[in-house]
């Protein structure tokens, strides 16, 4: 969680362009949440905190949204998003401890980012590689009929 | 809306008003139906189901507290399966709630427990995972423990509607749902004024007053210790209702012998405080208007509204007024004039305030509130600590003799009194400035047009020759729109009035709970506040710079208000504090 915020001019001139637009619109929030994570990549507190003071809504509020809708991050994305499919087909095949391996290899839950930026895990739901399975992704790539032995060598490769 | 529909509820055939809703028209019919998230003008979202009914033609039983009524609407509250759903929801709530009531503040006062008990309760048939949260204790005023949240969302409406602070809102979802602060901040570090209304909108024991009676028991205990305690005129108006007196009840004769008995050794009333209040604050005014200062003033007596100016609208801080609250300038006073008087250390001298708020504990320790490296007031309980310290002592308050005050200090006047009734610090003022501006006795001191529990009023009073323009707000959503009009140039006044509480003071945070229920049925603003005017119309002197204790402070050590030695003592600053 100790990620030091690295937003840029460019990213919050965009995101002011983003509010501006939507400002006067009943329900901008959702919107302009979904347009920031676009810009940002994710949601942290300087960014919600831009989006409270320029759409005169409560940081509570906006948090709360943030928090109620799972599309929306509190974290960022690593150099190396790693996606751990939850699907039926993987999860009967074991894919759950190969999550609960990576959470304990990288000290981190889902949703999290490692402090150096390097990986971030998700839980996904079905992306339909079943005969794969278990299925993890990282970044583009698939690794497909994992067993919880291989893991830390994939993981060594970054 | 003042056309009537015609509905049966029960099968009793009555006609009420097209705009209320089943509850409503209920209650009137004598029936009541039990709620826990809705909050008579406050909360109002369905969400908690424990009022649903059966409506003819309606697939589902529904929620009595939002569903309007319309005519032909046929009702049925009292059924066996309205009965059976409105236990087991009960239970559901029951069953992710940490049950511990014997040690809950709220025991005896939680509208979880009377349901329980009024819908037969007998045992948790869905013992499963229960939510893990922390107790955030950190605020020096308001204590959150959401083992004991039902999800009501009462505190939240009051927070972000009523007040407009919106410090609290629902966060995450399903079985996570809970009810925080942005990124799980501890409220001390929110832009959170410590109004309290959270505390008293709750129906369970999740939100509460951090207690200090344990302080001032030690206090007591210490043989070292010479403790004071003075009491804000809206803890009489509240007070006995912890002890089965009726709402409104003027209890200060008793409160004083009470507090006496507790052992305190000295037993004050910060009305004194509040008629010191007005001396230096109707001279400020005064100075303002006549020497071009900045206008409108607007008043500092409420802690909860001072902070919500320093977060919220720091361009009005000049606006303040300089002045302490009264009981922080009684404190003051205390430790200066009447302990030199008196040949005792200030050292060991404790003040205890009790208030009907909560954010008077915040505001006594605020870095302004000392002289010398002497705090003003060493602790605050709020009038249901005071109760609680009481009950604990095994003093039957009801067999107790109606004592007064001691003295000195002993003769506050009324207006000191109705200081605690939104519009009341504003009608003292008037009182004390009219007969300075106009140079003469004013007869006539009853500023009706300023009091009431109306969101905003206003009124125009000439004082000996001037217009003066004033206004009230109660509430700080009132507040909010007020000051909103004023920066716009809407609205120019020469003073202002705010309390951060919905009705002033006798509403504030501090005070005795009263359950949902009963205030469809009373308005406790309005209840409360009459016990006060009682007590000022009663009043031999009902002007602040009538009270003779004021003529000997000036004479004796502060000269005159607004001097040197007063600015050190009686007189504070304000900072710009962040809103996030």
């Amino acid at each position: 969680m100790a990620i030091p915020f690295k937003g840029t001019k460019e990213q919050e001139a965009k995101l002011m362009e983003v509010i501006a637009a939507h400002k006067d619109e009943k329900g901008a929030t959702i919107p302009v949440l979904h347009e920031a994570q676009e810009i940002y990549g994710y949601l942290p507190i300087e960014v919600q905190t831009m989006i409270a003071e320029g759409l005169d809504v409560p940081l509570a509020e906006i948090y709360g949204i943030v928090t109620f809708y799972t599309q929306f991050s509190l974290n960022p994305k690593g150099q190396y998003p790693i996606g751990v499919c939850l699907g039926t087909a993987c999860y009967v095949k074991g894919s759950g401890d190969i999550l609960e391996k990576i959470k304990e290899i990288l000290g981190i839950d889902v949703g999290e980012c490692t402090d150096d930026g390097k990986f971030s895990l998700d839980a996904t739901r079905c992306i339909g590689a079943c005969g794969l399975a278990p299925v993890m992704t990282i970044g583009e790539h698939v690794y497909g009929r994992l067993t919880v032995d291989e893991v830390e060598d994939i993981l060594k490769k970054y | 809306m003042s056309e009537n529909v015609n509905i049966k509820i029960n099968g009793a055939a009555m006609s009420v008003p097209a705009d209320y809703t089943i509850l409503e028209a209920a209650r009137e019919a004598g029936i009541d139906i039990p709620t826990l998230c809705y909050l008579k003008d406050v909360s109002k979202t369905g969400s908690c189901r424990m009022c649903i009914v059966e409506v003819k033609g309606a697939r589902a039983l529904q929620a009595a507290c939002v569903y309007p009524v319309s005519e032909g609407l046929e009702v049925m509250t009292n059924t066996p399966k309205v009965r059976e759903q409105r236990k087991l929801t009960l239970e559901l709530l029951l069953s992710n709630h940490d049950r511990k009531c014997l040690s809950c503040i709220r025991s005896k006062s939680c509208e979880l427990q009377d349901l329980a008990d009024e819908l037969g309760v007998e045992g948790i048939s869905f013992e499963g995972e229960m939510t893990e949260h922390d107790i955030d204790n950190v605020s020096p005023s308001i204590v959150r423990d959401n083992k004991k949240c039902i999800l009501c969302r009462r505190c939240v409406n009051m927070c972000k509607d009523v007040q407009t602070v919106a410090v609290i809102d629902t966060m995450e979802r399903g079985f996570k749902t809970r009810v925080s602060t942005a990124f799980e901040k501890p409220l001390s570090d929110t832009a959170c004024v410590n109004c309290g209304q959270c505390i008293v909108s709750c129906p369970t024991g999740a939100l509460y007053e951090k207690d200090n009676t344990k302080e001032v028991w030690d206090a007591i205990a210490d043989p070292e210790k010479y403790v004071i305690v003075q009491t804000a005129p809206a803890v009489r108006a509240g007070l006995g209702e912890e002890f089965g007196y009726p709402m409104g009840t003027p209890v200060t004769g008793k409160m004083a012998a009470a507090l006496r008995r507790l052992g305190f050794d000295k037993t004050f009333d910060t009305d004194t405080g509040a008629d010191l209040t007005i001396m230096e604050e109707a001279n400020e005014l005064i100075e303002r208007v006549q020497n071009g200062g900045k206008l409108p003033m607007i008043t500092s007596c409420s802690p909860g509204w001072v902070k919500f100016c320093e977060h919220y609208f720091t361009d009005f801080l000049d606006n303040l007024s300089s002045c302490k609250s009264p009981h922080q300038m009684f404190g003051a006073v205390m430790k200066s004039y009447y302990a030199e008087k008196n040949g005792i250390d200030p050292k060991n001298m404790f003040v205890v305030s009790v208030m009907p708020c909560v954010a008077k504990k915040f505001e006594s320790g605020r870095p302004e509130m000392e002289a010398d490296k002497l705090r003003d007031v060493d602790a605050v309980i709020s009038t249901r600590e005071l109760a609680r310290m009481i009950k604990q002592a095994g003093i039957m308050f009801d067999k107790l003799p109606d004592e007064e005050f001691d003295v000195p200090f002993e003769r506050a006047s009324g207006a000191g009194v109705i200081f605690g009734a939104t519009g009341g610090v504003m009608e003292a003022a008037l009182r004390t400035a009219a007969d300075t501006l106009g140079g003469k006795s004013v007869e006539d001191i009853d500023y009706t047009e300023v009091r009431g529990i109306e969101g905003i009023k206003e009124a125009t009073v000439n004082m000996g020759g001037m217009d003066v323009k004033v206004a009230v707000a109660n509430g700080l959503g009132n507040a909010r729109k007020l000051l909103e009009s004023i920066r716009d140039g809407k609205a120019d006044y020469h003073f202002v009035e705010i309390m951060a509480c919905p009705g002033g003071c006798v509403n504030g945070g501090g005070q005795p709970i009263v359950p949902s229920r009963d205030k469809m049925d009373v308005d406790v603003r309005v209840q409360r506040a009459k016990a006060l005017y009682s007590e000022d119309v009663n009043s031999k002197i009902r002007k602040s710079h009538e009270n003779p204790d004021m003529e000997i402070l000036y004479s004796e050590y502060f000269e005159k208000p607004g001097s040197h030695k007063a600015h050190e003592l009686l007189h504070t600053t304000y900072i710009k504090r962040n809103k996030y």
